[in-house]
């Protein structure tokens, strides 16, 4: 597939915003549970919620851009029976309220923040099912179609969203930061495992169509000849991602030093020398190494029609 | 319950292109508006087609077949592409099985061509909406038009008569007998996605003929004998050989 970059934009900003409101309410638990000593501070919680808001709200103008009549973009709420990207599409302005209610709750100390951050948590969650669904649900995208799409974006997205909350508290709320930069090293290992059990079933994948089974011709040697056409169409750009294999390779770097190895190392320093400023290079590094990790998501991704189109002429 | 669909014999078409040209002037002239076009003329043209004739060799030289494909939206039973339209663009007519999309209703966010395995969706960049075969819906329904003109306009313009047009629900229409009787398949039957336009395969062509059907067994004039019977190879003719 051709990798849009408002949709990995979308995704990767909005992945961010949601692992903050998770983290943001994991603490509020924890120490409702008596496990974390005190509640961060109110002004963690409003900051979070702003940050997390702006951050869903780049990712909303993000999506935007990837529609070819953005100005009908409200139509998109009216199929959530059948279509996960209609769900998301609710979901979605439903999360950015609960984030700023949630920092609202705090900003007035009300006793009901624990409700509305529960909520903006759930919300978050089904954000994370909705996106990951709408590529899971395409069964023959095989590399999309497994259990591990959604679970990658929910692992991922909150990695981010935790070095981004120990970030945030350790301007906000020092006393915490340890909380949160533990949870980010925690989702981090727990995204690279799901992230290399995707890669390593990708690897593995025999393609269920063939030139055979598009053309129906049970011949095993069949050649293209031609595509019926000398330019290009919307066929040959939207499915293929037109890089070589050692661009790739190096993104795959990339996405690994920077969406986990780093990050780790950084984190790690942050914990040992009790210096949550670490945390921050560390949130942009692994949005960096993210945003790569997204694109070869997408790149990875082999559409069958493009049996079709395998030769110009 | 109607599915129109169209089948395709890959024995008898030439790929001479006929199906995609008249395709493109009926849905660029059409009530749907035109379809996008860039440098028609000139180095990497671009544009939104319909129906493509590709082209496929199959064997192993010196024994290859060239294979013209011509490739259209295939109106799944099953269309994978309908149920992830967030808006309710794409859809399914009920009356007739054609799978569509309103273009006053599509976003172009592009998710249904991704959720179509064979990739017959093309965003039209002018107007940024999906835009896909219509089975010429604004012709087949046309009571302006003669009946025999009320197909659509690839069928119409096909000069081997290698597209046929018809109901493959009823088990007597054109379609239906030409899919039971002349192995008809749907392409990449894995997905489940039911494709209504069926494709008919090659045929081996062999002369039937048996010698005896070359000779006038009975002879009942008796003209076979009178004259001398040629050598194999030879020219045979009109009274100046028998035979």
């Amino acid at each position: 597939m051709h990798p849009a970059l408002s949709v990995i934009f979308f995704t990767t900003l909005a992945g961010a915003a949601q692992g903050l409101v998770l983290a943001m309410f994991a603490a509020e638990w924890a120490s409702h549970r008596h496990w974390l000593g005190t509640l961060p501070d109110a002004a963690f919680y409003i900051g979070g919620g702003l940050v997390a808001a702006a951050l869903a709200a780049g990712g909303l103008a993000a999506s935007f851009l990837h529609l070819g009549r953005p100005e009908r973009a409200w139509r998109a709420a009216a199929q959530w029976r059948t279509s996960w990207l209609s769900r998301e599409v609710i979901v979605l302005p439903g999360f950015i309220v609960l984030a700023l209610a949630y920092a609202g709750a705090h900003a007035l100390a009300r006793d009901e923040s624990f409700a509305v951050g529960a909520l903006a948590a759930l919300a978050a969650i089904a954000l994370f099912l909705c996106t990951g669904m709408i590529y899971a649900c395409i069964r023959f995208l095989r590399e999309w179609a497994t259990a591990l799409t959604p679970l990658n974006f929910t692992l991922l997205g909150c990695a981010n969203g935790f070095t981004l909350a120990a970030a945030l508290a350790g301007w906000l709320a020092p006393p915490q930061a340890r909380f949160f930069a533990i949870g980010a090293v925690a989702f981090t290992v727990a995204g690279l495992i799901g992230r290399a059990a995707a890669w390593r079933r990708n690897a593995r994948l025999a393609p269920k169509s063939t030139l055979q089974t598009a053309l129906g011709i049970k011949h095993p040697r069949i050649e293209q000849r031609s595509q019926g056409f000398m330019g290009g169409s919307f066929n040959t750009k939207e499915f293929f991602h037109g890089r070589s294999e050692a661009a790739l390779r190096g993104l795959r770097w990339l996405a690994l030093g920077g969406g986990f190895a780093l990050p780790l190392v950084l984190l790690a320093a942050a914990l040992a020398m009790a210096a949550p400023a670490w945390a921050l290079p560390a949130f942009a590094l692994q949005y960096l190494g993210l945003l790569a990790e997204r694109w070869l998501f997408f790149a990875e991704a082999r559409h069958p029609q493009n049996l079709y189109y395998q030769r110009m002429a | 319950m109607t599915q129109l669909a169209l089948v395709i014999d890959l024995n008898v078409c030439v790929g001479c292109h006929a199906c995609v040209t008249s395709c493109k002037e009926w849905n660029t002239s059409g009530a749907a508006g035109s379809l996008a076009d860039f440098n028609p003329y000139d180095a990497d043209p671009n544009g939104t087609f319909f129906n493509r004739v590709q082209t496929f060799e199959v064997g192993e030289f010196p024994n290859t077949q060239t294979v013209h494909f011509p490739k259209s939206c295939l109106h799944c039973e099953d269309p994978p592409c309908v149920p992830v339209c967030p808006t309710g663009a794409s859809y399914k007519r009920p009356q007739d099985g054609i799978v569509l999309v309103d273009y006053d209703k599509c976003i172009g966010c592009k998710y249904c061509s991704w959720a179509c395995p064979y990739g017959v969706r093309e965003l039209d960049e002018q107007q940024q909406v999906m835009t896909k075969c219509t089975l010429c819906v604004d012709r087949i329904n046309d009571q302006t038009l003669a009946e025999r003109d009320r197909k659509p306009a690839c069928v119409l313009a096909c000069p081997t008569s290698a597209r046929l047009f018809g109901d493959v629900h009823d088990a007597d229409s054109e379609v239906s007998r030409a899919i039971r009787e002349r192995g008809g398949y749907q392409l990449m039957p894995e997905w489940a996605t039911n494709p209504a336009n069926h494709y008919l395969p090659r045929r081996r062509t062999e002369v039937s003929a048996q010698p005896d059907q070359l000779v006038r067994a009975d002879n009942p004039l008796k003209k076979d004998g009178q004259l001398p019977k040629p050598a194999p190879g030879e020219p045979s003719l009109d009274d100046v050989t028998s035979w």
